[in-house]
């Protein structure tokens, strides 16, 4: 049972100090979850402290790969309007 | 002894606007014990913007909240906003950079920790920063601007460390409002969303306030304004946060591209227009001391306001220097050395200020104020000046100074950037001419003070109806923008626009 960082992370810092087990490197090109480490904090927070403050959505997964914090839920924004506005930028 | 292996080159560049002297009236409501705590510091002081340069040391990449106006992805070269930064610091390297910077720009006097996340959700690598700068460079004044959720707990930390400035960014005092622009913040190890995570940030923001007014430390608010969601609040927030001590309240304009990724970019929030802002900072005015000369710098900037400097000192150069005790012996005794001199020739303008006035100036409304042949509207004037100078050319601007210019006098009201935020390649496309835009930026003003013009700008300008004046080149700002009003006061171009017809 462990939580893994991947790409999109954006290297913040936020989850390092957080964890109770001392699972999160920081690494290139992004920080990375001890997997042997990592407890997704059963027994000492409600819930995994990483994923409750990282700010980047998809950038925790779990051992199914979904993410914890899926996309439109941290920054409120649809993701059909996101990626309508993508489409918007690149047409320009 | 080492020698620096960066040059010392004052800056000539950075905001110049004239109006910092004597006149400036963001200082007149200050008590003589803050005007002399802020009168080095280039945020906190408009005067002191033209002498005085700061660092934002970028030690801080966590945040403890989400701001609608930010997005986390804080990398980018191109842009320019608060948040934003090109390269993270550890504690050590920000300490290398810092001494750097100081060493090569003697006007420096401010190093801030601003992010690009925040520093009081980074407190070991941002005191660390602190603690090591007050021995190194103990001249330097140190800030922080924080979001305010984790003030209250290390306001006794800030203390110690002799930091004497703090910025607090507050949006709003209503948790409904709070809402509509802090998606969720982290909160004793969760995650809290909404109302509930509004009204727990405003109480620690307010908190935070009050603490370190009664620590005796000088606290700036920041307020970003963002229309149709805390506009009208902000005049509240401005009351409240003078009654309980903030000295100074510096209203923002929201930046939201959707190329920025950030929420309100991306569903189409607008940014006020430069008169919305205006109108808003006046109304605040009444209340408080209000900030004009803000360049909502990203969180790595080096430099005065008005310039960024950050590209000459990137960590590779940085870590290539040696300092031993000689060499910063010596830049500090350059800084003290600028800082005494600037202190006289600003001692030296004020006394000047307080001489007679000049001839034509406003003396003849004591004697006839009802009727007065001076009675002219305000007229805004865009100014393309650096170093005070009426000396820039119109197409080589990378921003203009607004004035408000009345009988009285000529009044700093902000500055509006010729270029876009984000100036990156494809990411960032944008067809408009430079001119076209530039126009727009002007909107509002009536006349532009350049050195020089070219043929065809000269024409565009005089059809969008801004009347290009290059008669004054290298004069004084503050002088020719009340000549200029002068002139246009004789030609008849300043009755009130809404009466003009009617007489």
């Amino acid at each position: 049972m462990a939580l893994e960082i991947v790409e999109s992370c954006v290297n913040c810092w936020a989850c390092e100090p957080l964890c109770p087990s001392k699972a999160i490197v920081e690494a290139k090109p992004h920080f990375l979850i001890v997997a042997d480490k990592c407890t997704e904090c059963l027994g000492d927070f409600a819930d995994p402290q990483c994923a409750t403050i990282c700010p980047i959505e998809g950038a925790i997964v779990n051992e199914l790969n979904e993410a914890l914090n899926p996309a439109g839920s941290l920054t409120g924004i649809p993701p059909a309007r996101w990626a309508q506005v993508q489409r918007e930028i690149s047409a320009r | 002894m080492a020698l620096p292996t960066i040059p010392i080159i004052p800056s000539s560049g950075g905001c110049s606007a004239g109006s910092c002297g004597s006149s400036a009236t963001q200082m007149s409501g200050m008590s003589d014990d803050i005007r002399r705590r802020v009168q080095d510091h280039p945020c906190y002081s408009e005067e002191a913007h033209h002498h005085f340069a700061r660092m934002h040391a970028a030690v801080a990449p966590a945040c403890n909240i989400q701001c609608h106006y930010c997005n986390r992805k804080y990398d980018c070269a191109n842009e320019s906003r608060p948040g934003v930064v090109s390269e993270l610091l550890t504690p050590d390297q920000a300490i290398k950079k810092t001494l750097a910077v100081a060493a090569a720009i003697p006007q420096m006097s401010v190093l801030g920790i601003a992010g690009p996340g925040d520093p009081l959700a980074n407190p070991e690598r941002t005191f660390a920063t602190f603690r090591a700068l007050a021995e190194k460079a103990p001249d330097i004044k140190l800030c922080v601007s924080t979001n305010g959720l984790a003030l209250p707990e290390h306001v006794e930390e800030l203390a110690k460390h002799n930091i004497d400035h703090v910025t607090i960014t507050i949006n709003c005092l209503d948790p409904e409002v709070g809402a509509k622009i802090y998606p969720w913040i982290f909160w004793k190890n969760k995650r809290i969303f909404g109302k509930e995570a509004a009204a727990i940030l405003i109480e620690q923001q307010q908190k935070g306030l009050e603490m370190l007014v009664a620590k005796g430390v000088l606290v700036k608010v920041n307020s970003v304004m963002i229309p149709g969601v805390n506009d009208e609040h902000l005049k509240e927030v401005s009351k409240v946060v003078k009654a309980k001590g903030a000295f100074l309240h510096n209203v923002m304009p929201l930046i939201a591209e959707a190329e920025h990724g950030t929420f309100y970019g991306v569903m189409g929030q607008r940014s006020p227009s430069p008169e919305e802002l205006k109108n808003l900072q006046d109304a605040c005015e009444g209340d408080m001391n209000m900030m004009r000369h803000c360049r909502q710098c990203r969180a790595d900037a080096v430099g005065l306001l008005g310039e960024d400097r950050g590209a000459e000192f990137t960590m590779d150069k940085v870590e290539a220097m040696n300092f031993d005790e000689d060499f910063l012996a010596e830049a500090m005794a350059r800084r003290v050395a600028l800082r005494d001199k600037v202190a006289a020739e600003r001692e030296a303008k004020h006394a000047k200020a307080h001489a007679p006035q000049l001839p034509g100036q406003a003396v003849i409304t004591l004697h006839r104020p009802q009727k007065s042949a001076l009675a002219g509207r305000p007229v805004l004037m865009a100014v393309a000046a650096k170093g005070g100078l009426i000396n820039e050319h119109f197409g080589h601007a990378r921003e203009f100074l607004v004035y408000e210019v009345t009988a009285t006098g000529a009044k700093l009201i902000g500055h509006r950037k010729t270029e876009l935020y984000c100036s990156g390649d494809d990411s960032c496309g944008e067809a408009e001419s430079v001119l076209s835009r530039t126009l727009r930026a002007l909107a509002g003003c009536e006349v532009v003070l350049c050195s020089k013009i070219g043929y065809e700008p000269w024409g565009k300008l005089e059809a969008a109806g801004i009347q290009p004046n290059g008669e004054h080149p290298m004069e004084e700002i503050e002088p020719a923008c009340i000549a200029v009003w002068h002139e246009m006061l004789k030609a008849g171009k300043l009755a009130p626009k809404t009466e003009s017809k009617v007489a």
